[in-house]
């Protein structure tokens, strides 16, 4: 849902990362709002993933340029454990399996840290069964997951459900999921397009990294970005990511070659 | 390999020469040092700073051998205490089968004479727990113990040794255990220490052919602990299952050097030993698996698997298997790591803060061991106690 006055939720300025001094990102531009969903495709290896560890502060990624406002707030000074608690989600392109770790301890430590700082109470065991339990709903997920480790021994279509139970129980205000939908059969991907489709609302906005159509026949974007080569190259309507399914990413080549002459260029022109 | 600590007080140098000769005395043999192999990696120094004497609540700490402290211990029905002519026979069966009547913590053990408290165990003995808590007084506190279980019994048996509040002691464990065909006992030694305490915890069991051994212990906060569990299977063809987590941070040493032995076909040995290691603490384990020739079809398994949580710290480990017979699967590994980045990461994601994720991970990492204890074990808060809460 576009609204111009919508509050600016996530505005991500020339932001440029890079791991072990190699560049990633080189200057990604976006803006979103409350109420909408962003579509970001692009080939393997364009910084998809990037873009989403960087938002959710992951430590192996440096920032080298640019700027991220959360809600106004300069997101890029706080911690991951901040940026979760304000409302920033990531769902995990590979969720990690934590043995020993209790999937529903995990459940409840992280939802008591998300509602400590909206100022609500902390739910006890009992209370947050009840709460688990209804949200469970929202992914058709068995409550026998609930009393195994973290993701461990989990199907790669139970991590994304898992993924999306989390997001649930947070209610976070800017959702980014990275490619949530691979490895899913349809019923899967029925269920978490669903989960998705219910927890949107005019106040959040999410964010979906993707390869496939399928995944936006189910969840229809407001935008769709292009990304390569660790920028977004192209930006447009939900018929931009038909077009690609048609027509493939094989302009993207012809288009960062200009850009890569273009930045040849550059220096030349500013001599 | 790092250097012992330099006695650096003048004064503390005549107080450990005299500590040095007052253990020896005792134990009627010097103190092991680190040019043998057993305890090449540990530094005894620790034992040192500990006052002589016998630990006792009078105000002089005496050589006085004390009252028997078991007088007012209650026994579930199926356990009987033996005393007398009968408890001095059976005394000492396991430490002589194992050769471990002369290792030096048994021999300074058995220097300070406790009394020993000697427990047949005829049918279903349940649930038994032994507070072994050391009386008021610097010094050596010494407990002898030895548990028979006749053919068939079972018993689930807690120790939970503990220095006295504020007293700098050493505590000196002695645990002989003897299964006869098919009995079943779940061993569990919850040792919680303190940075000025230490703890010699000798654990030397005899299984026949047909009986069941769990045997967990959990050790962390001494200055130095050293756990040595000995398993005879005597005729093979029983079930030997070891539990081992200890933690040590500071300047803490703790070291467990565990044997198993086979003198009969069919065993089976399931080990996992676990350490945490944080600050400058140095963990030691060394496996010790022997499969002579009489010891076909053995099936044994050894994993110890370690937490590094400092750069200071440091960690030795090292399987020791003597296999001569062929027919034998004899699996071993061990692995060294730290936090898992990508696990904390995940954590923080979704707010929960860097030191809450660390514990939950090093939590997980624990309970591994910790859920081997008998049940009566959760009463002390073990969890806590060993990730360092209030
Ligand atoms: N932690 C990392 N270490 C080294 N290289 C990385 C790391 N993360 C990403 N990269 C590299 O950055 C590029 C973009 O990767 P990624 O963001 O995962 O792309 P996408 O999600 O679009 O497939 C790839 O070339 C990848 O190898
Ligand atoms: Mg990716």
């Amino acid at each position: 849902m576009i609204r111009p006055d919508a509050p600016v939720l996530l505005e991500i300025r020339d932001l440029q990362a890079a791991v072990d001094d190699q560049p990633i990102l080189k200057g990604v531009n976006l803006t979103i709002r409350a109420g909408e969903i962003h579509a970001v495709m692009g080939r393997n290896g364009s910084g998809k993933s990037t873009l989403s560890k960087v938002l959710a502060g992951h430590p192996a990624y440096a920032v080298t340029g640019g700027s991220v406002l959360y809600r106004g707030e300069n997101l890029l000074e706080l911690d991951p454990e901040q940026r979760a608690r304000i409302g920033l989600f990531l769902g995990f392109q590979y969720p990690v399996e934590i043995p020993g770790v209790s999937n529903l301890e995990f459940l409840r430590v992280a939802t008591n840290a998300r509602r400590a700082e909206r100022g609500e109470e902390e739910l006890d065991t009992f209370a947050f069964e009840d709460l688990v339990r209804e949200r469970l709903a929202v992914v058709q997920m068995d409550p026998a997951f609930l009393e195994r480790s973290v993701n461990e021994g989990f199907s790669g279509g139970e991590k994304k459900r898992n993924e999306i139970l989390q997001m649930a129980l947070l209610e976070p205000v800017v959702a980014i999921l990275d490619e949530t939908d691979s490895g899913l059969d349809i019923d899967a991907l029925r269920i978490v397009a669903g989960g998705v489709n219910q927890l949107a609302s005019p106040d959040n906005a999410t964010l979906l990294i993707t390869h496939y159509q399928r995944l936006l026949d189910l969840i229809t974007p407001d935008h769709v970005h292009v990304m390569a080569a660790g920028r977004i190259l192209r930006s447009g309507g939900k018929e931009l990511a038909l077009e690609l399914e048609r027509s493939g990413y094989d302009w993207v080549d012809q288009e960062l070659a200009r850009l890569g002459a273009d930045a040849e260029r550059q220096p030349a022109e500013v001599a | 390999m790092v250097a012992a600590p330099v006695t650096s007080a003048a004064a503390a140098a005549p107080a450990a020469a005299d500590a040095s000769a007052w253990l020896a005395e005792l134990a009627g043999a010097l103190l092991p040092s680190r040019r043998q192999e057993d305890w090449r990696f540990t530094d005894l120094s620790p034992l040192l700073a500990i006052p002589t004497g016998i630990a006792a609540p009078s105000a002089e700490p005496s050589v006085a051998v004390p009252a028997d402290p078991w007088t007012g211990l209650s026994l579930p029905a199926g356990v009987e205490r033996l005393t007398g002519a009968d408890a001095e026979r059976l005394l000492g069966t396991a430490l002589t089968a194992t050769g471990a009547a002369d290792h030096w913590p048994v021999r300074l053990n058995a220097g300070a004479a406790p009394a020993p408290l000697v427990l047949r165990v005829r049918r279903d003995g349940g649930s038994l727990e032994l507070p072994l808590a050391a009386p008021a007084g610097d010094g050596l506190a010494a407990w002898r113990l030895l548990v028979l279980l006749e053919p068939g019994a079972r018993l689930e048996l807690l120790q939970v040794p503990s220095a006295a509040p504020g007293q700098r002691q050493l505590l000196s464990l002695v645990t002989e255990v003897v299964l006869a065909e098919d009995a079943r006992l779940s061993l569990g030694c919850l040792a919680l220490g303190r940075d000025d305490c230490c703890l010699l915890n000798h654990l030397v069991v005899r299984q026949a052919p047909g009986s069941e051994l769990l045997a967990a212990t959990v050790s962390a906060g001494w200055s130095l602990a050293r756990h040595e569990p000995r398993v005879l299977q005597e005729r093979g063809a029983a079930s030997t299952r070891l539990r081992g987590l200890q933690r040590v941070e500071g300047h803490q040493l703790a070291d467990t050097h565990s044997c198993v032995r086979f003198e009969g076909p069919e065993g089976e040995l399931d080990q996992l030993h676990k350490a945490v290691a944080g600050g400058a603490g140095r963990s030691v384990f060394n496996g010790a698996v022997q499969v002579p020739r009489a010891a076909q079809r053995t099936n044994a398994a050894q994993m110890s698997r370690n937490l590094l949580l400092s750069d200071r710290a440091r960690i030795d480990t090292k399987p020791e298997l003597e296999i001569v017979a062929d027919d034998v699967k004899c699996a071993h590994g061990a692995t060294v790591s730290q936090l898992q980045s990508e696990e904390l990461f995940y954590l923080r994601s979704r707010g929960i803060d860097a030191a809450a994720a660390a514990r939950l991970l090093q939590r997980a990492f624990c309970e591994d061991v910790l859920r081997f204890l008998p049940a009566a074990a959760r009463r002390h808060d073990p969890i806590s106690a060993l990730l360092g809460d209030a």
